[in-house]
């Protein structure tokens, strides 16, 4: 699983660091690192940036993975500049702004913004492959997720919308459903497209979304 | 209890639809007109739902403009804006108001509309709306909880009989029909012996097909749409004609070629309709009625 992240507008985050003067930085070693949206060379961007407009960045660390346990651990070790600083700015996905939460009572702030959950399919290209919809159907559509890979999230088939193999929203991406076709139609499973597929169940796990594994 | 559109269509004539587009405000005084114009000259009316994504007044209220004025209405609903409570709330309303027809569609896509950061809906998809309308008319909603008062529609949808690649939206096709659409509206043809072959296809399910025409007003609107507007081609030699024409005369020449079409489509008994659509140009359906010797 890779979290594909975006960096917030530097004003944006200088607007949320309103009156929180003295910061400490955490980035990511993992997703972020990957996406260059939090890993260390974007960590001491930021801290220049920081300083550039007046703020005292008391630290920084790179935290492994944030969204795991070794996170308290990190943050234990670098009490000393936390305890310095008003606020935390977080460099990496929503998974680990929470994880950060949970361990600090100070302010969390997110330098990023999480835009999904997905894959690298070739260098520096990602694209959104689940929608985390808790029924799967990826075995019905060739591996493909018409929930996720179809702007409007069709189960039945493409829209008129679709023109040579592509989407109407960006004539750049690909229409998942012509996609979903041309896979079935060579693995002779076409049958499968034909079938009709029931409305969908949008409460399966209903918000807020918790589950225990017993 | 057959309804006057489903008459029409089961009547063996050639059935003429045309198509309202509300205004964006409250202003109806066009609409009106373009409903007085129409309604005695067309055996039914579809009223587009936001069109494009492009927020107007609503296809329902559309609808019963046309009812009040004597017409028949064909309510267009779309899967972009409501979610299922929202759809079969609207059929419920349109039902009690004596509209009769509906024509299932998937929407267009927020983004290519004038509120791109809507959240758009697609709770359920066409095919889905179809099975719909029947599970309302079999008294109960799609919570199987039971209705007091049914509803019963003539139910339609759409096919792109142009589309490339087009195995994959006949698939789709097949599935409308399967979920129980009783008609189809396509979307704009221009080559009639493509439009020829799908008809042959098509002919083998109980199913009436209106073909689509839409009036080309210019040669650019021509070009425009066969290279922006999926599933629209317009053949040179039609852009052709339409350069050919002296200045001042091209909306006639688009009237002619669209009268011409439709008569042809008439005469070869090629499919059971048309649905006329001359986006922006409502007063000029009676004209290309007229040019098709209708």
């Amino acid at each position: 699983m890779k979290s594909i992240t975006r960096q917030k507008p530097f004003d944006e985050i200088k607007e949320e660091l309103e009156g929180l003067d003295r910061i400490y930085i955490i980035g990511c070693g993992t997703c972020a690192t990957m996406t260059r949206t939090g890993g260390r060379e974007e960590v001491l961007d930021m801290k220049d940036h920081l300083q550039e407009v007046g703020k005292m960045v008391t630290g920084w660390t790179v935290i492994p993975t944030a969204c795991d346990e070794m996170t308290e651990v990190a943050l234990r070790e670098n009490n000393g500049a936390i305890q310095n600083a008003n606020c935390i700015l977080v460099m990496s996905c929503a998974l680990g702004v929470h994880k950060v939460n949970s361990y600090i009572d100070k302010p969390v702030i997110p330098a990023l913004d999480t835009l999904f959950i997905g894959i690298e399919d070739e260098p520096g290209n990602f694209h959104e492959v689940c929608a985390q919809c808790g029924q799967c159907v990826l075995g019905q559509t060739a591996g493909i997720c018409p929930l996720t890979a179809c702007h409007k999230g069709l189960l039945n088939g493409p829209c008129g919308g679709t023109n040579n193999g592509k989407c109407e929203v960006d004539k750049e991406k690909d229409c998942a459903w012509t996609l979903i076709y041309q896979r079935l139609e060579a693995q002779g499973r076409l049958n499968l497209m034909r079938k009709y597929q029931p409305i969908k169940n949008y409460q399966v796990v209903p918000r807020p979304r918790v589950t225990k594994i017993v | 209890m057959a309804t006057s559109f489903r008459d029409a269509l089961n009547s063996g004539k050639f059935v003429i639809t045309s198509e309202i587009g509300p205004p964006k405000g409250t202003n109806l005084e066009k609409m009106y007109h373009h409903i007085d114009l129409l309604k005695d000259k067309v055996d039914a009316m579809n009223v587009t739902d936001h069109q494009s994504s492009v927020m107007r007044f609503p296809s329902i209220g559309g609808c019963l403009a046309i009812k009040e004025h004597g017409g028949e209405p064909i309510l267009q609903m779309t899967c972009r804006d409501r979610n299922r409570l929202a759809l079969q709330a609207e059929l419920l309303l349109a039902y009690t108001r004596g509209i009769r027809n509906v024509l299932c569609l998937t929407g267009d896509a927020v983004p290519v509309g004038d509120h791109k950061e809507a959240k758009g809906v697609f709770d359920l998809d066409s095919v889905q709306l179809l099975r719909t309308i029947r599970q309302l008319e079999s008294g109960k909603d799609l919570g199987e909880n039971d209705l007091d008062g049914a509803v019963e529609f003539c139910a339609g949808a759409i096919v792109t009989p142009e589309a490339t690649p087009i195995a994959p939206q006949l698939v789709k096709f097949e599935k409308k029909i399967e979920a129980g659409a009783e008609f189809f509206q396509t979307q704009a043809i221009y080559d009639l012996d493509n439009f020829g072959k799908f008809m042959q296809y098509a002919r083998q399910f109980p199913v009436k097909v209106l073909a689509g025409i839409v009036l080309l007003v210019s040669a650019r609107m021509a070009k425009y749409m066969t290279e922006n507007v999926p599933g629209i081609f317009v053949p040179q030699n039609l852009i052709d004609e339409l350069v050919a024409a002296p200045k001042g005369e091209v909306l006639n020449k688009g009237i002619e070629i669209a009268g011409r079409m439709i008569a042809a489509l008439k005469n070869d008994s090629t499919c059971d309709g048309v649905h006329v659509m001359a986006i922006g140009r409502e007063e000029v359906v009676p004209d290309i009625l007229a040019a098709a010797g209708l």
